[in-house]
């Protein structure tokens, strides 16, 4: 945890990141962060208050369900059912932007959130402590695929209001995983939980490069 | 849309692979556009309407150039604006990129992270939002 990367030999080789201006459309760093949780606890409100273009919905057609869903053998089911995905973006600067990716929230579009956290810096779970339950899928999904996630209680108002860790202990997280109280309509309460995330996922990623790192690194 | 007598939930009245001419997968480089790619038109990229082999480009192919012209976007935006499945305008994007009217960048790899100095950037962002 303690380790203080002089950002020179960072993991990322080539992107070249941006740093420099000389090539910036090329050199352009856009960061991928998920939003998941139950239906109707928050996902699309929270996107849309921290994000600076209207929440837009982008629809991705089915062409591998049919594969997925029917067991029927020899039928080529090209289905054109759509899967809206909400999303949102914050410009950081000119040439490294934030992209928020509400996941669909229906179980039969599970095989989207493959695709869509290849390459996630992290994922924000939104839980109701009313259907706490409706956001264990999500916290299974992440903690088996690695990927660093905040879980964030959306208090809402008619809600009894539980502790953080209280909600913490609930949902068996690992040790280290934040909990934060957060208001999904409230854009600085929304920025907090961005913010939260993004310092936990440098922690992980930190940890885990000490974790590859340190089996060859010295000559023992 | 109002006054229509069908909405969302009748689905697309045109097939949206029909735009793409039944391909769902783009052209012979094969890559898979992540969904946060950004394209960019190529400045050196031909003004003229045609296609790597010669054909036209179709009207959906026009408005996604001229939607990376307004600004730098990213796949998702792109699909989003223009009302199109993301999986189609992967296809028309395989398209412009092969005649050399797009670039698009390569997102970053899984399991890589950009180092520290850019969170640390992307969190001083943030909270000066």
């Amino acid at each position: 945890m303690g380790l203080h990367d002089n950002g020179t030999d960072g993991p990322v080789a080539g992107t070249g990141a941006g740093a420099d201006g000389d090539d910036e459309e090329l050199a352009a760093l856009a960061l991928k962060i998920l939003v998941a949780g139950g239906f109707g606890v928050g996902k699309t409100t929270l996107v849309g208050s921290v994000s600076e273009i209207r929440p837009l919905r982008t629809e991705e057609a089915l062409s591998r369900a049919g594969e997925l869903v029917d067991d029927t053998e020899g039928v080529d089911q090209k289905t054109t059912t759509t899967v809206a995905m909400d999303f949102g973006r914050i410009t950081i600067r000119s040439g490294l932007s934030l992209y928020l990716f509400g996941t669909p929230g229906q179980d039969r579009f599970w095989f989207m959130w493959d695709e869509l956290s290849q390459g996630a810096l992290g994922a924000v779970v939104l839980a109701d402590t009313r259907r706490l339950e409706d956001c264990f899928p999500a916290v299974d999904y992440f903690e088996h695929r690695r990927i660093p996630f905040v879980v964030a209680v959306n208090c809402f108002t008619e809600a009894r209001h539980h502790g953080a860790h209280e909600v913490s202990r609930a949902l068996d997280l690992d040790q280290g995983t934040p909990v934060v109280l957060c208001d999904a309509r409230d854009r600085d309460s929304g920025k907090e939980v961005l913010i939260r995330l993004v310092e936990y996922a440098g922690r992980v990623h930190t940890a885990r490069l000490l974790e590859s790192v340190e089996p060859q690194a010295g000559p023992v | 849309m109002e006054g229509q007598w069908y909405d969302a939930e009748a689905g697309p009245l045109v097939r949206p692979y029909a735009m793409t001419g039944g391909r769902t997968k783009p052209g012979p480089h094969g890559v898979r556009f992540d969904l946060i790619a950004l394209v960019v038109v190529d400045p050196d990229g031909g003004e003229g309407a045609v296609g790597a082999a010669g054909s036209p480009l179709g009207p959906e192919h026009r408005a996604l150039l001229g939607l990376c012209r307004s600004e730098t976007q990213s796949v998702a935006e792109l699909a989003a604006e223009a009302d199109l499945p993301v999986g189609v305008v992967r296809v028309l994007l395989g398209d412009l990129l092969e005649a050399g009217h797009v670039k698009v960048s390569r997102p970053v790899p899984p399991a890589q992270l950009p180092d520290e100095r850019i969170l640390r950037e992307v969190i001083e962002g943030l909270r000066a939002l």
